[in-house]
């Protein structure tokens, strides 16, 4: 497969950004993290399983007229470690970063623990120290390893 | 010891748990001068029933000669009309120099402590922590049976039981092999092996006791929560699997100590009462002189 179709198999975005090097088969979760489920009229472009030398397979994610904040970068790296991020303007790549797992995340994991203080009508925002396979809840210890993606806090 | 809360067993040091240990050895010989803390009052916030942690922090804080102020029960608190317990500890903080907090949330007082000045100390949030209770548990283990090469059972409702929390991880500090004796629904939480397993703490987990009785010099019984079981059978048979009797015990050591944080059910048997083994009650009269030193310590006093 040429590099050519393989791009037409995601098409170029005007503005936006593009997330390259998803682990294959993980596109949809790096959406729902994103809060993207189609309802809001985004257009989205999602390439997946596509043959990567580094990856093997990889999956490809370009949102149109979305540039990520840092929490939304924070929890990608959480389950696409080697993603890299690329701001699209006018069809130029105009930043081009990896993301890097942070020691903490805030406000984007909604602690699965009912009995968590978290989860109570208190002013306080989750938190989640980030371990080598999961997060942990920074207030009741609570582990998270499997379905992260089920725990991202919606507004 | 300076802490300015004490919200976890984690945050206890080596060094930590023997200054409050030796001070409260001190106070249990010689009680302290009790002018010092007469314009002290601690703040007592119970979210939870509780008798033993409450009055004996409010003994505690009487014997040192302050006084307590008492949020009462949550049905006659503002709580009742749903206030925050973020704004709750906002107000009580203007009327005590340091609250005890026990609250059912995990992470209760940790979050509280993110809205005051004033010390907090955590008596228990939730399945979470329970860290004036391993104080005490430990003061216990030392006086009787030293913290050398100890080898503590520890068993019961792992998974629900904050005291169990506490005292695993205080117990990685001296080394001791901790055997956890537990129905496979009831193990420890996944967060707490995590850090057991961290520290590299000799562990090792069992659903029945008979394997390592003889070799424990502790056994530390917690309650089988009926609670926690969604069928009264399943409860039955698992609750029944472990009962302390006085016969039970002719397999173990002599100067085995069983312990409980207590309230017990039927977990142990009356006729331990009479045994040598026994040591809950005194267990519980610990209290005392180790929340005296704790608040000592923490209110930054130096009793004599």
């Amino acid at each position: 497969m040429s590099e050519n179709d393989r791009e037409l198999r995601v098409s170029k975005i005007r503005n936006g950004t593009v997330i390259d090097h998803v682990p294959g088969g993980q596109a949809l979760k790096v959406l729902a993290i994103l809060g993207i489920d189609g309802s809001g009229g985004e257009a989205v472009s999602i390439g997946m399983n596509v043959p990567s030398e580094k990856l093997g397979r990889k999956d490809i994610v370009k949102v149109e007229s979305h540039e990520l904040s840092q929490n939304e970068v924070d929890v990608i790296s959480l389950i696409a470690p080697e993603a890299s991020i690329n701001i699209i303007r006018d069809f130029d790549v105009v930043e081009k970063s990896r993301v890097i797992r942070p020691d903490l995340v805030t406000e984007v994991i909604a602690c699965p623990n009912r009995n968590c203080i978290t989860t109570r009508n208190e002013p306080v925002d989750s938190e989640f120290d980030v371990l080598e396979d999961g997060v942990r809840c920074v207030y009741c210890d609570t582990i998270v390893r499997e379905d992260l993606t089920d725990h991202i806090a919606t507004d | 010891m300076r802490h300015d809360h004490l919200i976890s067993a984690k945050q206890l040091s080596r060094a930590d748990i023997d200054t409050v240990l030796d001070r409260a050895a001190d106070i249990a010989r010689s009680p302290p001068d009790v002018n010092q803390y007469a314009d002290t009052i601690l703040g007592l916030l119970f979210f939870e029933p509780s008798t033993r942690t409450k009055m004996s922090f409010d003994s505690a804080m009487k014997r040192l000669g302050g006084t307590t102020v008492d949020m009462g029960t949550v049905e006659s608190s503002s709580v009742k009309k749903g206030e925050s317990l973020a704004d709750t500890v906002r107000v009580i903080e203007g009327y005590a120099d340091a609250l005890v907090l026990r609250h059912p949330s995990e992470g209760a007082a940790k979050m509280a402590s993110e809205f005051v000045d004033v010390p907090i100390i955590n008596a228990g949030d939730g399945a979470g922590q329970h860290p004036t209770q391993t104080l005490l548990d430990l003061y216990t283990i030392r006086e009787n049976v030293g913290f050398d090469d100890l080898s503590i059972g520890i068993m019961g409702d792992l998974k629900y039981g904050r005291t169990v929390h506490s005292l695993s991880h205080a117990l990685t500090n001296v080394d001791a092999r901790q055997h956890f004796i537990s129905p496979e629904s009831l193990r420890l939480p996944r967060s707490v092996r995590y850090d057991l397993h961290e520290i590299g703490a000799n562990v090792r987990e069992h659903t029945g006791l008979d394997d390592v009785l003889s070799t424990l010099d502790v056994l530390y019984v917690t309650r089988i929560q009926r609670e926690r079981f969604p069928d009264e059978n399943e409860y039955r048979q698992v609750a029944g699997q472990y009962r302390i009797t006085a016969e039970l015990l002719a397999d173990a050591n002599d100067d085995l100590i069983v312990m409980h944080p207590l309230p017990r059910v039927d977990e142990i048997a009356p006729d331990v009462d009479e045994t040598e083994h026994a040591q809950y009650f005194q267990q519980a009269h610990n209290g005392i002189p180790v929340r005296m030193a704790l608040l000592d310590l923490m209110l930054g006093g130096e009793t004599q």
